[in-house]
């Protein structure tokens, strides 16, 4: 039984400062191990594991809504327009008389697929400006940074609402909207870590066998910013899904019939008093999306701080 | 026999880490008599911080005390809680911690936090808490009390900052005071300047003392029992000069010669290194907790623990060899014979360093006009305390920092200072160790791929060449093979140095700078380094440039030494020359501060003033003459002193004459 | 600290300058021909080329942009395109209105999300953090139509405790006028909440876990004093640096909570001139959006600055 650090146990040894445990209580000798027991501790969050479970049933929704409902999304149904729940239609039906149920499952596809796709180009995006900006610093540093504050003095809403309303609704446009304003924020973060990184010995010692400033840059420094990188990520997704459908809600994306949740809402509000459910379903659907991912993000957070 | 103060009685502590629960301190039982000192001693993870913090009940939430008592004045501390154990805190037990500056809040000026004591422990209101913070900071021998009482922490330096700690802890009048590592990380002349503050208030203050530490010459000034401990457990204790002398336990005696020292008309003694590794802390044991590391080790050490025997006058051991300690074979392998007789080729030659940095006060020069050399084979100490430059020398000698000023030869001819400009032969032949084995290596790659990835830039050679090299290298640096293919992560701290150095040598090069490599270390795996330091020399014949703040390991290796202060160079010279002959005041204080074992601290201390000025704003005229003992007079203040030849290469910068100098420190008594 | 002032003052200028850059590229440049976009696709060329040539934007591109900038400065903001009025004074009003609401919801969730965010640092891990951590992460996840939605129709529609459109009338007292405006204001304090609670938690762990803390305990100060004294002033620092972030979005980025209630705030007035190709009016309130989340920025930093002696005191 090793209480060293879970996982290969080092071979005995001192470590870093001589004077013992520090009062924070575990030994210096406590580090971060990679593998399965960051796993192990995963599971054991419930919560972890209900964010993942919902969004595991998006995704399921969004690709195999057939399975589930046998009504066509767009099929339009003049006769039970704004049916109440019922055992036919479990959540009702919308003013053109479609299922609500079938159309929240399928509403589950525009937002899964701008949200990740939009976050993995934030990231590469930001991840570059943060290690030039970082590893460079001086001048390079001072006009990047000035850029991403700039880029950051509006809120999101605000430059996605001009540039969709001004260059043209679509989805494509929607997640280089994102992308884009989502970036300086990724850079920011990885800029810090990179600050960090770059006063460490390993990276003179790089220095002083001869390596030159790119090399060290993607091949020493980058592997060690990759655990905030990945929390930062898992955070944007959350907010991508959120801004993803606050930006349909203004209709400045996604246009009609598509099932879309943020769209729904928007064109349903007319009819809130008579049929709130063809409003609360995809709203409160949009949330449980969030809520999850924020959830499993969450827990992916604490694994990695473990 | 009066009863004593503080008794520990077989106390075990426990940690949960990723769900296990490890000892860490295992059964100690220890008392400690009233108005007496007890050194505790031990390496990382022996669980001595972790037994102060049982003491302080102040263990983290995955702590726990599972079993034995701790009596205070007869009373149980582990039976206290809430209240009770408040009003112990601070009044009866009191404690002063490692880290000062961490140790105080820095949103509060440091006359509150004192004053704090007072109030809470004392029942004094505002104003007297204030007046009496202001009487114990004189106690401490703070200069101008008013003006620190209103100061914040970060205004105020280290050994201040200690000063503070120390007038908190003792305001509530404690029975029993706490050390944990009270001078680690603080320079030299300014641990001495504690320790003796802290002895002077031995003889005031009514109270018992703990300190614990890794440093056995610290310990061996200060205390009057000693207690060394390893795995958790307590496996020798006994009068402190008694101990030190004929030590009775082989991991006390392992310790004793690992540290570098010097016995006057034979020299150095070699350093032996312990061989194996400590064990980390919560590691589960089986047999006597030292034996696979004991050379005197049998079979009945493998299957039972010893208890602690008494083995003399207030003496015990936790072994059941202990007769045979005193005779203890040497572990060391055949001399390496420091290379003497040999021609001296000048490798490197610097003229002239000088480099600034652009402070929001103005420019603070951090070396100034420095010039030495290095030859090939030899060993350069640099020894200095924080502030006098010697890093950003090494710094600049390596190439990773550009000078202002400053020419540069190596190997014959003039080599640029910017590192990237430097050819690739010059890189190969000049390169470093550093401090930090934690960030020395890059956390992400294999041990084998950061040598692979050396002897590729620097050798160019890739493929098999190159695994062969790098299996070579791990051999020269005896680092076993199956640690080629873990993470810096999974290495110890020795382990890692010892990649460094492998990383460092792997192109082989004629001139390694070494900046405090055994700093961070613990003493017994320091011992394995500087040996390995030694070895590499003979065989590949590399020199060093050793920087240090520790004398003593710099004379243990270097054949010369130049002594910083304030970024310049004061005095540089052979290594016995300065030690035997006359040296410069600053040289003399920092010899006189260190704590040694070997029954000399009867060598009169030579007290610097501690107001030590800022870098960026030297004195006038001699740096050295706001703290210096033997200051001359006004000619000190006014002109920079001139460089005086004391024979030999050994040269002093100072306006007393050589001769003057020796005649002085003679007289005054204390010879190493 | 007059230094850091101006410091800080040499970093947010010239982003400043920027984003006048960006805002005027993304409105003028980006759309393309003005004058088409105004007209139509029907018009003859001598129709567009006369717009053109009224509006401006037949000069070089720098010209334009730096009359725009010049004249923004001097509080010249132009005239609306699409209401023939001039901007500054209805662009001013609205501001009022975004100021009011966001005035509102920080009052009632600071506190708030301040002590549950304590309370949650000081038990980590327990239950009662967890309770309110959890909360605070899936509150912050609600888009703000989403919860807008939901308190309208429960208390504005179905209970009638709350008038659904959200403009008290002119004369209103300050009571009304908050009870008018509760409910737009609810699903910027759910927001909120989980920004501020999170930081508020972890700026307590990490506070209490400092060596100045276990030395203060181990003095046998109360537990309750330390808190107090020694740990909440160091852990809620950062929380004002999140607290000024978040005023730039509660006073511009609110279109949909201003959409939902139909309040008269600036972010609405955003989303209508962008989609109504109001240029001028478009320009001036970006730029005016963001001039008052650096100043709200800036002055968070300061108030750090100050409460931080290590900053306020630096020789």
């Amino acid at each position: 039984m090793a209480a060293g650090p879970a996982g290969p146990v080092p071979p005995g040894g001192d470590d870093a400062a001589m004077g013992g445990a520090p009062a924070g209580g575990v030994d210096a000798a406590a580090r971060r191990v990679r593998g399965r027991p960051v796993l192990g501790r995963l599971i054991r969050n419930a919560a972890v594991l209900a964010g993942g479970a919902v969004v595991v049933f998006w995704i399921f929704a969004a690709l195999e809504w057939r399975v589930i409902t046998p009504y066509d999304p767009f099929a339009v149904g003049p006769a039970h327009p704004l049916a109440s729940p019922s055992r036919v239609h479990w959540l009702g039906t919308d003013d053109l008389g479609r299922d609500v149920l079938s159309r929240v499952l399928a509403g589950a596809a525009p937002g899964l697929t701008i949200a990740p796709a939009a976050t993995l180009l934030s990231l590469l995006g930001g991840t570059t400006i943060g290690l030039v900006a970082g590893f460079h610093r001086g001048l390079v540093d001072d006009v990047l940074m000035r850029l991403v504050d700039a880029v950051m003095s509006l809120p999101v809403i605000i430059p996605a609402t001009v540039v969709l309303a001004l260059v043209g609704r679509s989805t494509t446009n929607v997640i280089l909207a994102i992308a884009v304003l989502f970036s300086p924020l990724v850079a920011r973060t990885v800029r810090s870590a990179v600050l960090v990184e770059r006063e460490r010995e390993y990276v003179d010692a790089a220095r002083l066998r001869g390596d030159r400033s790119l090399y060290i840059m993607f091949f020493e420094i980058l592997p060690n910013v990759t655990s905030p990188l990945i929390v930062e990520g898992t955070v944007r997704l959350g907010y991508a899904v959120f801004t993803a459908g606050t930006l349909s809600f203004l209709q400045l994306g996604i246009q009609p019939p598509s099932p879309d949740w943020g769209l729904t809402v928007a064109v349903e509000r007319a009819f809130v008093q008579i049929a709130p459910w063809t409003v609360l379903a995809p709203a409160l659907a949009l949330a449980s999306l969030i809520i999850g991912v924020n959830l499993a993000a969450d827990g992916v957070r604490r694994a990695l701080a473990e | 026999m009066t009863s004593p103060l503080l008794e520990i009685e077989r106390l075990t502590v426990s940690y949960r880490r990723a769900g296990e629960w490890g000892t860490a301190v295992s059964n100690v039982s220890l008392d400690i008599g009233g108005g007496e000192a007890y050194g505790l001693v031990g390496e990382s993870g022996c669980g001595k911080t972790t037994l102060a913090l049982a003491l302080m009940r102040y263990l983290p939430r995955n702590g726990r005390i599972d079993a034995g008592a701790i009596r205070v004045e007869g009373e149980d501390l582990t039976l206290l809680a809430g209240e009770a154990l408040r009003r112990w805190r601070g009044a009866r037990l009191a404690m002063v911690y490692q880290d000062p500056a961490g140790a105080l809040n820095p949103a509060l000026r440091v006359g509150d936090q004192i004053a704090e004591v007072y109030r809470f422990h004392r029942g004094a209101g505002r104003t007297e808490a204030v007046r009496r913070a202001a009487d114990a900071l004189v106690k401490v021998a703070m200069p101008d009390p008013d003006d620190i009482m209103r100061r914040y922490p970060h205004q105020l330096s280290g050994g201040q900052q200690q000063r503070v700690v120390i007038a908190m802890a003792l305001a509530g009048s404690p029975r029993l005071l706490i050390l944990d590592e009270p001078t680690t990380g603080l320079d030299v002349t300014i641990e001495a300047e504690i320790i003796d503050l802290i002895a002077a208030l031995r003889a005031e203050i009514d109270a018992s003392i703990l300190l614990i530490s890794h440093n056995l010459g610290l310990v061996s000034r200060m205390c009057d029992r000693i207690g060394i401990m390893y795995a958790g457990r307590i496996v020798e204790e006994g009068p402190a000069h008694d101990l030190l002398h004929a030590p009775r336990h082989p991991y006390t005696m392992g310790l004793l010669r690992c540290v570098p020292r010097f016995e006057p008309g034979k020299g150095r003694v070699r350093l032996e290194p312990i061989p194996g590794a400590l064990p980390f802390l919560g590691d589960a044991i089986s047999g006597c907790a030292f034996h696979p590391r004991c050379v005197l080790a049998k079979e009945q050490c493998r299957g039972r623990e010893p208890e602690l025997f008494d083995v003399g006058p207030g003496r015990r051991s936790r072994c059941y060899f202990w007769e045979d300690v005193p005779h203890m074979p040497h572990t060391y392998p055949a001399a390496v014979s420091r290379t003497g007789g040999k021609p001296a080729e000048t490798l490197l030659k610097v003229r002239g360093l000088r480099k600034s940095y652009h402070g929001r006060g103005g420019d603070t020069v951090a070396v100034d006009d420095v010039s030495l050399e290095v030859m090939k084979e030899e060993t350069l100490g640099l020894v200095g305390e924080s502030g006098s430059g010697k890093t950003t020398l090494a710094r600049c000698l390596v190439g990773l920092t550009v000078p202002d000023a400053g020419t540069l030869i190596f190997a014959g001819s003039p080599a640029p200072w910017k590192g990237s400009r430097r050819g690739r032969h010059v890189l190969q032949a000049m390169q470093m160790v550093f401090q930090n084995p934690d960030t020395t290596l890059n956390p992400s790659w294999t041990i084998r791929h950061i040598l692979a990835r050396a002897v590729q830039v620097l050798l160019h050679l890739g493929g098999r060449a190159g695994q062969r090299r790098v299996a070579e290298l791990a051999r020269q640096v005896r680092l076993e093979p199956r640690y080629l293919d873990q993470r810096a992560a999974q290495l110890s701290g020795g382990l890692r140095q010892r990649a460094a150095i492998a990383r460092a040598v792997a192109g082989k090069p004629a001139l390694a700078v070494c900046d405090e490599p055994v700093s961070a270390l613990d003493v017994s795996v320091q011992a394995a380094i500087l040996g390995l330091l030694e070895e590499l020399q003979a065989t590949e014949g590399v020199a060093y440039i050793l920087i240090s703040h520790d004398l003593a390991v710099v004379r243990y290796l270097a054949g010369r030494i130049g002594v910083m202060y304030m970024a310049q160079l004061v005095e540089i010279g052979d290594t016995e020359a300065i030690f035997a002959g006359p040296k410069h005041p600053y040289t003399e204080a920092l010899l006189s501060a260190i704590p040694t074992i070997d029954g000399d601290n009867a060598r009169p201390r030579i007290p610097l003033g501690s107001d030590i000025p800022s870098l960026a704003h030297p004195p006038a005229g001699c740096r050295f003459h706001t703290r210096c003992p033997r200051k001359l007079g006004p000619i000190c203040e006014r002109e920079e002193p001139p460089w005086q030849d004391a024979g030999q290469g050994h040269r002093i910068r100072c306006h007393i004459a050589p001769d003057d100098l020796r005649k002085l420190q003679t007289a005054g008594g204390g010879q190493e | 600290m007059a230094r850091f002032l101006l410091r800080r003052l040499g970093l947010v200028l010239p982003a400043l300058w920027l984003v006048s850059v960006l805002i005027f590229a993304l409105a003028e440049i980006v759309p393309g021909d003005v004058a088409r976009t105004i007209l139509g696709p029907y018009a003859t060329p001598d129709q567009a080329a006369a717009l053109r040539h009224q509006l401006g934007a037949d000069r070089p591109v720098p010209v334009r942009y730096a009359a725009w900038l010049g004249s923004f400065v001097i509080g010249r903001w132009g005239d609306s395109m699409v209401l023939h009025r001039p901007v500054r004074p209805f662009v001013l009003a609205r501001l009022g209105n975004s100021l009011t609401l966001a005035a509102i919801a920080l009052v009632c969730v600071v506190p708030i999300s301040l002590g549950l965010g304590v309370v949650a640092g000081l038990n980590e891990d327990r239950p009662v953090d967890t309770a309110i951590s959890l909360i605070g992460l899936s509150l912050t996840a609600i888009p703000e139509f989403v919860s807008g939605v939901i308190v309208l129709v429960v208390f504005g529609v179905q209970l009638g405790w709350f008038p659904i459109i959200a403009q008290p009338p002119p004369g209103a007292g300050p009571v009304e006028r908050i009870h008018d405006l509760l409910l737009p204001s609810i699903p910027l304090m759910l927001v909120l909440f989980g920004y501020i609670a999170r930081m508020a938690r972890a700026g307590m762990v990490e506070v209490m876990a400092s060596d100045y803390i276990r030395t203060a305990v181990l003095k046998g100060l109360p537990l309750r004093y330390v808190i107090v004294r020694h740990a909440l002033r160091n852990a809620l620092l950062p929380t004002i640096t999140v607290i000024g972030s978040q005023v730039g979005w509660l006073v511009g980025g609110l279109v949909v909570v201003e959409t939902l209630f139909t309040y008269p705030g600036l972010g609405k007035l955003i989303y209508d001139s962008a989609v109504g190709h109001d240029v001028p009016v478009l320009e001036a309130t970006a730029l005016l959006v963001a001039a008052i989340f650096m100043l709200s920025n800036l002055t968070a930093d300061l108030l750090v600055a100050m409460l931080n002696p290590r900053v306020r005191y630096s020789d």
